[in-house]
């Protein structure tokens, strides 16, 4: 049991960073998730504006193994100001739990990076999902 | 002063600045975050350094059977029937393990296989190449592996977080630079994934080590290196000109920060 509230956890706030944040308005560039597959050589696909956007950005709904998440991201001149969580798995209570532990301090380490005025993370060794639970990827989208 | 017509406002006239892109390859990330005007030899450049980037990989991959290290190393091909980077890489191998008096291998378990070296090699390049092609404020970061070009805006360095392996998510102190290469290694993420090539059995002695220095391909090797040497590390790499250490204890002490910091 303690062995997968531990999984839930890391997948909770794997998957916070996981989300593509696409905007409310139309007036906005909508965030481009990075290309999964690699492999086409061109940037192109995933380059994205260097603007500096204001505004609210509601996640997709990405199911997990312990159900849907969704959260909501605004952005002030491109830097993260807030997250709000809109959708957390609640097939238990012991899950709703973790979510509630992982998200808000999930939540304070991001605008931690961003206060600091972080322009880059520097950490052993990740693979692709080790990237997705990273800093880097939530500075990548932050401003991308 | 005469009055001048403009056809369109000053700010449309100007290229946009900054351009950033993700690219998964090599089983990991590469950021770019490119801090020049968005013109187009920029963004051919950055073409470039991402084609460079898998070109990389099919070369030296060791999870795909047709990779020049691959057959290397079951023998079904030769160095000089290989690309000549091959035989650079190779050559930079052996520099390693001299370099690091055998922390570094490029034969883990006895197989031919250069990763722990390609990885921050490849990022230098793709640095490399951005920079001959006019990029003058750019931050490639290859799975944590950082080389720095230039600021992060005008008068302001780059400033890199570096991960706290203790608590994920959060960063336990930050390097500042211009011309800069951060390169972590450790065992927090994947377990204990560094062999001591002297010994066999598994490097315990630092969660982590941060090397900063000069050239990318250098730190990732002395991180690495560190990892492998432990407590002695400090030492070692105070030794080496140019390059300096953040270590992460086993207790997850950090020699050097305040308790807490």
């Amino acid at each position: 049991m303690r062995r997968a509230a531990v999984t839930a956890f890391s997948t909770v706030a794997g998957v916070v960073m996981l989300l593509s944040f696409k905007p409310h308005h139309s007036d906005s560039p909508a965030a481009t998730a990075p290309s999964a597959t690699g492999g086409t050589g061109s940037p192109s696909a995933s380059a994205s504006t260097g603007g500096s956007r204001t505004g609210s950005y509601t996640g997709s709904v990405i199911n997990t193994r312990y159900g849907p998440v969704q959260v909501e991201a605004t952005l002030k001149g491109g830097r993260l100001t807030a997250v709000k969580v809109l959708r957390v798995p609640s097939e238990n209570s012991r899950d709703q739990e973790i979510a509630r532990d992982a998200v808000p301090r999930l939540t304070q380490e991001a605008l931690h990076a961003q206060s600091a005025q972080i322009d880059a993370v520097s950490g052993a060794t990740y693979t692709s999902d080790g990237y997705v639970r990273s800093l880097q990827s939530a500075l990548d989208r932050a401003h991308g | 002063m005469a009055e001048t017509r403009r056809t369109c406002p000053p700010a449309e006239a100007a290229p946009r600045t900054g351009l950033r892109h993700v690219e998964h390859v090599m089983g990991t990330v590469f950021s770019f975050d490119i801090r020049d005007p968005r013109t187009p030899a920029v963004t051919g450049a950055l073409r470039a350094a991402v084609g460079w980037l898998h070109h990389v990989d099919a070369l030296f991959s060791t999870y795909r059977p047709e990779s020049a290290i691959s057959r290397l190393a079951c023998d079904a091909t030769t160095l000089d029937r290989e690309p000549e980077v091959v035989a650079t890489v190779l050559r930079l191998c052996e520099e390693a393990e001299r370099r690091t008096r055998g922390c570094f291998t490029a034969h883990p378990g006895g197989r031919l296989d250069p990763s722990g070296l390609v990885k921050g090699w490849a990022v230098e390049g793709a640095t490399r190449i951005l920079r001959d092609a006019g990029v003058r404020n750019v931050c490639v970061n290859g799975g944590g592996d950082i080389q720095l070009t230039g600021e992060a805006a005008p008068g302001r360095p780059w400033r890199v977080g570096i991960a706290d392996p203790c608590r994920p998510g959060q960063v336990l102190t930050t390097v500042e630079g211009r011309d800069l290469a951060v390169a972590t290694s450790g065992t927090a993420e994947r377990g204990h994934h560094i062999i001591d090539p002297r010994t066999g059995a598994p490097a315990t002695g630092l969660l982590s080590a941060t090397v900063t220095g000069p050239h990318l391909t250098w730190a990732d090797v002395y991180a690495t290196a560190a990892v492998v040497l432990g407590t002695a590390a400090r030492q070692w790499i105070s030794g080496i000109d140019g390059y300096r250490l953040v270590a992460v204890a086993q207790d997850g002490v950090v020699p050097g920060l305040p308790p807490g910091g």
